[in-house]
């Protein structure tokens, strides 16, 4: 019993805390301001105000660092038990599953897109019978280059009710052209991100072995390439809309890009700032030690998953 | 920081501010409850509105606002948080845990919820009225012709969810983390492990829920086409996302509920449980296999023959984990020195109309059968018999079991076996009989009807009132006994009781097991 003894010092219970009602406050008002801004723009007449959205997100930000911050003091002033540290770790791992199941969502409406429905609406398989009364003449590819609104030929020629019209991009994301692969810049996204997650890895090697300086300069250049892979994907973006004719309102083919890739953009961008917290705690306050630094950690963690997730992205929506 | 821990603060900062898994619980179960009577008064209109053919008392679009919102409110809003309060409540003492292993996060847990349901509730008074696309909320009914009020639905949904997910990884961490020593996984009650198997079922599904709801928010408000054939999407893919996580949650609905008559009925047989391990295998098996069936909700929608088979079958094989909890539940009691007290009556309540609810599950499985009770009567009959003789019953027979242990003090015998006949019989008086218009083909969600179905809608409706009448018994007797019940100080309330949780004062104090206890 001499472990258990060990593991089960004191339990750190806080007395009390007042940040719960103050995050609700900011995560409340910035939920609903986002819901009253988005029926103002898309049902009202008015201009869209997102002035509740904005001062919520303000306090929840604000909230959020207190509360780091009350729990980075309470580690250090040696409050946090290994039990409790533990309690953190299996925290985070099950946050991350539940973000991974997020994307799933995703996939599975991709995959299943890609694999049934698209064809079904082509007049494929048992699901197609249909087809010469809804959506004559729709020819199923992707990515999908012609919605079945243009293949009938407009809202007005369709049978069904939707939610406005659809334009297909004249470009996809895909990889086209062989001579110019150079310019493709999802090739250039995979390199830099899967080269970050090597770096993340070297700086935690370092930090283990005590090395700060090895540290500071590979978690310095892993944040740096989190800043450029986000900074190449709003060039990507930009080319789609400017360029591509590829939006959110490109039938599937879009939404499926824009929301795989948009919240994978975002998580990318949450990463490189969760990391960006961890290098400014070690460079201005000394934080961390070869064996306690769990901030870092579990941010390396979540930047793995951000690769992981990026993997199957770069396969599923721009390769095959 | 003392070293010592002292007793509640006092007023309203000890529930806004506290981290006590028993404050927290208690707001939980409180809130949950005050949601019950919400959802409740929604159900007694629609009832009051079917108690005789044609239109009687709300216009066709405020029955439809109602029978979503009735849905919406008693999954989110009554019984999924009873059962987190339960929780936390529960499970520090169970397995002789000082807290939960994320106290602050505990409250924030809670502290989103009433707010998110202030929104859902508030958009019955929005321009356009409150959804009215049912509970399930299919596009394009939710998209396409959906009112405005659907933009705050799908915010106050994610709100649900990420309280779910918080409280699920704090349940996790508490029971992976928390156990005192000598408490392995084997040991533990099996309420501990359906609670441990639902939050990670929680943790695989309400994210799912949140990326459905997020595609209705992008089709709505930002012209993509999810669920909109013209672009190139579908509307059944809505009901794929949906049910993926709709499914699983009917189990996180009912699995907690097994725990707690798992609890229960060995209690008052004065018999340790039959087959402890076959129980936990029995409820692992079920959270697999309800990943695997969600389609069995959506026979009728098209699908290719082989997945109407495949989710037939993996549908049926539930049938097989689910009978070997009821002949454990049955075994234990074979042979037991049985007392009938109310928790036990609900607890045996539950395994006889349980039972019934998985017999016509079982039936509804059949897909080519399903084609004829699909979107019937039948089926709202079949999943009140799990929702609420199910898992309402055995949150009432949890009330009043672990309620003395809570507050020191006894319920009123006589009252709460009164309570326990009313609800008995209103139920069954109200449930039944849907079964026979079902089969007979009454469409559910309809404010109107045809005329021979006038006798068993009254007697549905009836029914309904008399049970929800009986809440307000129940109400009564949980307030009296709390105010000027019987006190006792008896550790172990009931005689044939067994775990942890019995073996600290009654009532329990503010901190329990501040050091872990020693399990053998």
């Amino acid at each position: 019993m001499s472990d258990q003894a060990t593991t089960h010092e004191k339990y750190y219970v806080p007395e009390k805390s007042s940040m719960a009602v103050f995050a609700t406050i900011g995560l409340i008002m910035s939920t609903f301001g986002a819901a009253t801004a988005m029926n103002q723009a898309t049902f009202g007449d008015g201009e869209a105000s997102f002035t509740t959205m904005y001062i919520g997100l303000c306090i929840f930000a604000a909230v959020l660092f207190s509360w780091f911050r009350i729990t980075i003091k309470e580690n250090l002033a040696g409050m946090n038990s290994v039990q409790l540290k533990k309690s953190y770790v299996i925290g985070m791992f099950w946050f991350i599953f539940s973000e991974v199941m997020f994307f799933a969502a995703f996939f599975g409406a991709l995959f299943y897109v890609r694999t049934l429905s698209g064809p079904w609406l082509a007049g494929e398989g048992e699901g197609g019978a249909w087809n010469h009364l809804l959506w004559e003449g729709f020819q199923y590819s992707w990515p999908m280059m012609q919605t079945p609104q243009e293949a009938v030929g407009g809202v007005s020629n369709q049978v069904m009710a939707n939610m406005g019209t659809f334009t297909s991009a004249h470009k996809s994301m895909a990889f086209a052209e062989v001579d110019a692969w150079y310019k493709w810049l999802p090739m250039w996204n995979t390199i830099i991100l899967l080269t970050s997650s090597g770096t993340v890895h070297i700086a935690h090697e370092g930090l283990l072995s005590g090395n700060k300086s090895r540290f500071n300069l590979w978690l310095g250049i892993t944040v740096g390439l989190g800043v450029i892979f986000v900074g190449l994907q709003m060039l990507e973006y930009y080319e789609a809309y400017a360029h591509f004719g590829l939006t959110l309102n490109s039938g599937v083919y879009g939404s499926t890009f824009f929301m795989l890739t948009g919240f994978h953009g975002f998580h990318v961008l949450m990463g490189t700032f969760m990391l960006g917290v961890q290098l400014v705690r070690s460079l201005k306050a000394g934080h961390f030690t070869s064996d306690d630094h769990f901030g870092f950690e579990a941010s390396s963690w979540y930047w793995h998953f951000v690769d992981v997730v990026w993997v199957g992205l770069f396969l599923f929506v721009y390769i095959l | 920081m003392g070293d010592h821990h002292h007793g509640p603060a006092q007023g309203l900062s000890r529930w806004l501010f506290t981290t006590n898994h028993k404050d927290i619980g208690t707001m939980y179960l409180w809130f949950s409850f005050a949601m019950f009577i919400l959802g409740g008064a929604f159900a007694m209109i629609i009832r009051a509105e079917l108690f005789q053919p044609g239109m009687q008392l709300v216009e066709p679009a405020f029955f439809n606002q109602m029978t979503t919102l009735h849905g919406l409110i008693m999954v989110f809003g009554a019984i999924m948080p009873s059962f987190v309060g339960l929780a936390n409540w529960m499970i520090p003492m169970m397995i002789g845990a000082p807290d939960m292993a994320l106290p602050r996060m505990n409250n924030w847990s809670f502290w989103i919820l009433p707010p998110a349901f202030l929104i859902l509730a508030s958009t019955l008074f929005m321009e356009g009225g409150a959804p009215a696309f049912g509970w399930t909320f299919y596009a394009p009914l939710s998209t396409t012709y959906a009112p405005p009020s659907v933009t705050y639905f799908i915010f106050s949904i994610h709100v649900l969810g990420l309280s779910s997910i918080m409280g699920s990884i704090n349940i996790i961490a508490t029971v992976m983390n928390m156990r005192a020593p000598g408490m392995t996984y084997m040991k533990m009650p099996l309420f501990v492990w359906t609670w441990l198997i639902t939050a990670f079922l929680l943790v695989a599904v309400m994210p799912v829920l949140a990326g459905a709801v997020t595609m209705m928010l992008m089709d709505i408000h930002f012209g993509t086409s999810f669920f909109s054939a013209a672009g190139g999407g579908d509307p059944v893919l809505f009901q794929h996302v949906f049910w993926f996580f709709g499914h699983p949650e009917v189990y996180i609905i009912i699995l907690p509920a097994f725990g707690v008559v798992s609890q229960i009925i060995p209690a008052f047989s004065r018999k340790p449980l039959f087959g402890y391990a076959s129980m936990v295998y029995a409820t692992a098996a079920i959270a697999f296999l309800s990943f695997i069936v969600w389609a069995h909700h959506m026979y009728t929608v098209g699908m290719p023959i082989a997945g109407e088979l495949f989710f037939m079958y993996a549908t049926m094989l539930i049938a097989v984990p689910t009978g070997v909890k009821v002949f454990n539940w049955i075994t234990t009691m074979w042979r037991g020195s049985m007392s009938f007290e109310t928790p036990m009556l609900f607890s045996i309540g539950f395994l006889v109309l349980f039972t019934i609810g998985g017999f016509t599950g079982l039936m509804l499985s059949i897909a080519p059968a399903d084609f004829q009770y699909h979107d019937s009567y039948f089926v709202v009959a079949h999943f009140h018999y799990v929702m609420v003789a199910g898992a309402v019953f055995s949150m009432t027979a949890a009330v009043y079991y672990w309620l003395p242990k809570w507050c020191g003090r006894m319920y009123n015998e006589t009252m709460g076996k009164t309570h326990f006949w009313i609800s008995f019989i209103g139920f069954n008086v109200t449930f039944f009989p849907q079964h026979f218009v079902g089969l007979a083909g009454m469409p559910r969600r309809i404010p109107d009807y045809a005329l021979q179905f006038a006798d068993f809608n009254m007697m549905s409706s009836i029914g309904a009132f008399i049970y929800g009448a009986s809440q307000i018994m129940f109400l009564y007797n949980v307030i009296a006994t709390i105010v000027a019940g019987k006190p006792t100080s008896d550790e172990k309330v009931w005689d044939g009781a067994e775990g942890l949780e019995w073996t600290v004062a009654t009532p329990a104090p503010y901190h329990t097991f501040e050091t872990p206890p020693a399990v053998r």
